[in-house]
């Protein structure tokens, strides 16, 4: 009851600027017509045409609201116009990019642990890898994976969604494998333990609760890696081609659907990771 | 049943022992020319300032320093060769309870590791929590048991493979001198018991005294024994013991010892 109050004031808040902001960006274009026909509008006749124009500045909630549902539930999920559709390749593209990237982050995390040698020669890679805009680099790598061969679309896409996620894995990964102290170190090396085994007793499940704080963050990269991904292709499917087609189109209302369709996968995928989470950590005995 | 007859034989055997630290600003004599025997059955204290090396030699018993001179020996074989036969259990000064495992879970850990049956698991875990009068908290979590508790879970961890040798470094110094005192009892108790050789690290005179047969008193830079006490006192010792006259000039005596190692400075 307490946290109700706060979220919907801000949701409030939001709301009524964007409504604000609708208003005045797409007055422009109602003031345009009603200058080009020669005839006069009061403010009281502007607002109304603001709220439903084909190609508006902004568009308002509501409109986005219905062409999104319109998108979810007014088309068979297998149509190319269905956002269910598109975002289900993008889900897939994500799904694809995130796995990938947590192999690739645990393996270096373990190797870099293990072996001094490889934090001193890999990790300035990693983080410099980081540092280039994936804009630049997601042309490359579809064109790269073309010549080399891999016609499926899907390869390339996972490759960059794993080139976003695979970082936060490494890093908390890392710390979390290193979290043991020298004591508990030490009681293992009491009992006569061998490497395997203080790995697999003590640090992996050490690292666990880093693991999966870094899980959120990966999730997110690795969805807009994919739609980064399906920006450039030329793609004619996924959630990041449908914005690209209403940018260049000029339906401002698919790009905008598609955007929220992207931010709720986003919430959803979260939502998920966050439960297994909590799954996790009640079967390792944290208190509630 | 163990036979007791063995009682008194050598088990720990220092001659010489010294380990130098090589640091930034030159060695550091962590020990110099230790010589100790430590027999079966002994409860022996060390005691002294921080960096008297007391749990430096600890760990070299342990094989988790290594000597730089002279020899040490655990049942006649090296600190290594030692670890490999089980011979000894190590409680620390924290109870080092692995968070994500029961109590249970936390105490199989060494069996685990050592390859010992399920079953013979299930049947040591009883044991020893029943030893450390933890029975019926098998199946909690570290968090829900108080210090003293967690300390006692991880004694019962360091008993459940049956070595011969308990070293306990500072393991009662986080707690509160109430709980600390109701352990020391109970330690006592579990040593006559098991008869166990302990080798036990505090830097509080009185529990060295009520604890040991014998209590070596060691003193800093460079690390090394000024005196060693063997205590008259009784084998069964109740809390009152520490108001008695005996107890009282042995403690008196440690702390001579103590002070003599400070005047060298």
């Amino acid at each position: 009851m307490g946290k109700i109050a706060p979220v919907l004031t801000v949701l409030c808040a939001i709301f009524t600027l964007w409504y604000l902001a609708a208003v005045w960006m797409n007055a422009t274009w109602v003031y345009d017509q009603a200058a080009r026909s020669g005839t006069t509008v009061t403010l009281a006749e502007v607002i109304p045409q603001t709220m439903a124009q084909d190609r508006p500045l902004l568009p308002p909630p509501h409109q986005v609201a219905q062409v999104l549902w319109d998108g979810v539930t007014g088309q068979a999920v297998t149509s190319k116009r269905s956002l269910v559709y598109h975002g289900y390749v993008t889900l897939r593209g994500t799904m694809m990019g995130f796995v990938l990237g947590i192999v690739l982050g645990v393996a270096l995390a373990m190797a870099i642990v293990r072996f001094r040698v490889m934090e001193v020669s890999v990790m300035p890679w990693a983080i410099i890898s980081q540092t280039i805009p994936i804009v630049a680099l997601a042309p490359m790598i579809l064109t790269v994976s073309n010549q080399i061969g891999i016609d499926n679309r899907e390869v390339p896409k996972a490759i960059i969604a794993a080139y976003l996620s695979f970082f936060p894995v490494l890093v908390s990964m890392i710390k979390g494998l290193r979290s043991p102290d020298q004591m508990q170190l030490d009681l293992l090396s009491t009992y006569g333990a061998s490497e395997p085994q203080t790995f697999f007793k003590l640090r992996l499940p050490a690292s666990l609760p880093y693991f999966f704080a870094s899980l959120k963050v990966a999730v997110a990269a690795a969805l807009v890696g994919t739609i980064i991904g399906e920006l450039p292709t030329g793609a004619v499917e996924g959630l990041g081609a449908r914005m690209l087609i209403g940018s260049q189109f000029g339906e401002p209302l698919i790009m905008w659907a598609a955007l929220f369709a992207a931010a709720i996968l986003a919430g959803g995928l979260i939502l998920i990771v966050g439960w297994i989470e909590r799954l996790a950590r009640a079967r390792m005995g944290v208190p509630a | 049943m163990k036979d007791t007859s063995h009682t008194g034989q050598p088990v720990i055997e220092a001659r010489g022992l010294n380990l130098t630290f090589q640091t930034g600003d030159g060695p550091v004599h962590a020990l110099k020319d230790v010589d100790l025997t430590i027999n079966k059955g002994d409860f022996v204290s060390f005691i002294g300032p921080s960096g008297c090396g007391k749990t430096t030699f600890l760990r070299c018993i342990a094989a988790l320093e290594h000597p730089t001179g002279g020899t040490l020996t655990v049942n006649g074989l090296s600190p290594d060769e030692a670890r490999k036969t089980r011979a000894y259990g190590y409680v620390f000064q924290a109870a080092g309870l692995y968070p994500w495992r029961t109590i249970a879970g936390n105490v199989k850990l060494p069996l685990e590791i050592m390859g010992f049956s399920k079953a013979d698991q299930e049947d040591r875990v009883r044991k020893v929590l029943e030893l450390v009068e933890l029975s019926g908290f098998g199946g909690k979590f570290p968090w829900q048991l108080s210090g003293g508790m967690q300390q006692r879970a991880s004694i019962a961890r360091a008993l459940a493979f049956d070595a011969d040798i308990l070293l306990m470094d500072e393991p009662f110094g986080a707690l509160d001198e109430i709980v600390r005192d109701r352990l020391n009892e109970e330690l006592l108790k579990l040593w006559a018991r098991t008869s166990k050789t302990i080798g036990f690290v505090t830097h509080s005179i009185p529990e060295a005294v009520y604890l040991s047969t014998k209590i070596v008193v060691m003193s800093p830079r460079p690390g090394r024994i000024t005196d060693v006490i063997d205590s008259p006192l009784p084998k069964d010792r109740p809390l009152e013991i520490r108001d008695s006259p005996e107890f009282i000039e042995i403690a008196h005596r440690v702390r001579e010892g103590l002070r003599a190692g400070h005047l060298d400075d």
